[in-house]
């Protein structure tokens, strides 16, 4: 049996060291043991400020109180100067380090050609076979590669605030068109109600059954996370989605795959000189596969 | 590396903390900010969850020599017995031993550059590459 073996097997049985290092490994990019997993995660993306920490906080004790486990993947950018990363979500989530049924592991994107995909997937299987129940990956929704993080999620929650409407701004980006659940935080503040109409009336122009309902919450105070829990119990995944999903998956496998090629760097030496023409080298490194 | 910046106890004070997270994030480690007023059960969790190599503890409140212990034999109980332990903020110089025996690597007061705490987690990579002890569980002696 070979290491990851051994930690999964001790994982397994409740050990978080070995749970712990496992996903190390995994991260660092060696094979994962659990073939073939069913893990199933729930993706929290918004703009950054709205309070996504605080609302998983709040989530976590909804969760904790009804007996069940929670393993929260919480990704944040690495500098891309330094490579260095100030992981701080987890100070949000104030009573998480005190239970055991709840697990926090946070991510820097590390500049990995292609981002975190890689890991993640094999990363959600873990923590599903060894048993956590509601797995959730956070991240800060303001760009594509974010986007594509929160694609590898089975179910999509969007969290925006009043007094923004950056989701609105983010539709260009097509958040909106892969999220299941909209939640319209920071309820207590004068401005979420216009939020939220506009949310909604932003969705309505091509509404059908499977417009996601928009949900008003309050991190702060606690009100409407318990609903907000019940609801993505019960909250189906549209085929349009999926489709959408899958789609973001195929391109970051793909992005991936050029980044990775043992030819990137001669083919891109050939464009700088103008030697080749970018159809060109996109053909020359289709060859390789 | 990944470092976990820890605010152990009843302290409210997390500029010194905060600074030193900003400083290590640019030194191009990983940092995980705990946030204020952490037991120290609380943070040995958080060092085993994060799978971090090292912890900086952030104490301005006086309870220093009591608090940091706890953690350190917390890490060792749970058998993390290579996490680099350095703490920081105002500790005096007559405390400061009790707190290398029970296997603190390094504590920072007042004015201390960051290229220092930089040099110092260097020092380290270095001294665990060649096997020489740095961990908390590890045989005391060394320090910074």
């Amino acid at each position: 049996m070979n290491k990851s073996e051994d930690l999964l097997e001790n994982a397994r049985t409740g050990n978080r060291r070995s749970l712990s290092k496992l996903l190390t490994l995994v991260e660092e990019g060696h094979n994962s043991p659990v073939q073939h997993g069913s893990g199933s995660s729930l993706g929290i993306t918004g703009p950054p400020g709205v309070g996504k920490s605080s609302l998983i906080g709040k989530m976590i004790d909804v969760w904790v109180e009804r007996g069940e486990s929670v393993a929260v993947l919480a990704v944040d950018p690495s500098s891309p100067r330094s490579g260095g990363a100030l992981l701080g979500d987890r100070m949000r989530m104030v009573n998480a380090d005190s239970s055991d049924l709840v697990f926090i592991r946070s991510l820097a994107t590390r500049n990995h050609p292609g981002g975190l995909m890689d890991c993640l997937t094999p990363m959600v299987d873990i923590l599903s076979e060894c048993g956590w129940k509601n797995i959730i990956i956070e991240t800060v929704g303001a760009g594509q590669s974010e986007i594509r993080v929160v694609a590898f999620a089975d179910r999509i929650l969007l969290v925006d605030g009043p007094d923004r409407g950056d989701i609105i701004q983010a539709e260009k980006a097509g958040i909106m068109e892969l999220a299941d659940l909209i939640v319209i935080n920071k309820s207590d503040l004068p401005e979420a109600e216009r939020a939220a109409k506009a949310v909604k009336s932003a969705l309505s122009v091509g509404e059908d059954d499977t417009t996601p309902d928009v949900l008003m919450v309050s991190a702060h105070s606690g009100q409407g996370v318990e609903d907000l829990v019940n609801q993505l119990e019960t909250v189906i995944t549209s085929t349009d989605r999926e489709r959408l999903r899958v789609r973001e998956r195929l391109i970051s496998a793909w992005d991936s795959t050029l980044l990775n090629s043992t030819k990137l760097d001669t083919t891109l030496q050939a464009l700088e000189k103008g030697s080749i023409t970018l159809q060109e080298a996109v053909d020359k490194i289709r060859e390789e596969g | 590396m990944r470092i976990v910046v820890a605010k152990p106890g009843l302290d409210g004070h997390d500029r010194g903390a905060k600074v030193i997270a900003r400083a290590l994030r640019d030194g191009g480690h990983e940092v995980i900010y705990t946030g204020l007023r952490r037991t120290p059960d609380e943070i040995v969790r958080i060092v085993i969850d994060e799978d971090a190599g090292a912890l900086g503890l952030s104490s301005l409140s006086g309870a220093h020599s009591v608090l940091i212990p706890r953690v350190c034999e917390g890490l060792r109980e749970s058998e993390m017995n290579n996490v680099i332990v350095f703490a920081g903020g105002i500790i005096p110089e007559h405390d400061r031993q009790s707190l290398y025996d029970v296997g603190v690597r390094a504590i920072f007061g007042p004015g201390t550059t960051s290229t220092e705490i930089l040099e110092f987690l260097t020092t380290i990579e270095k001294r665990s590459e060649s096997e020489e002890p740095v961990g908390v569980g590890e045989e005391a002696g060394w320090h910074w």
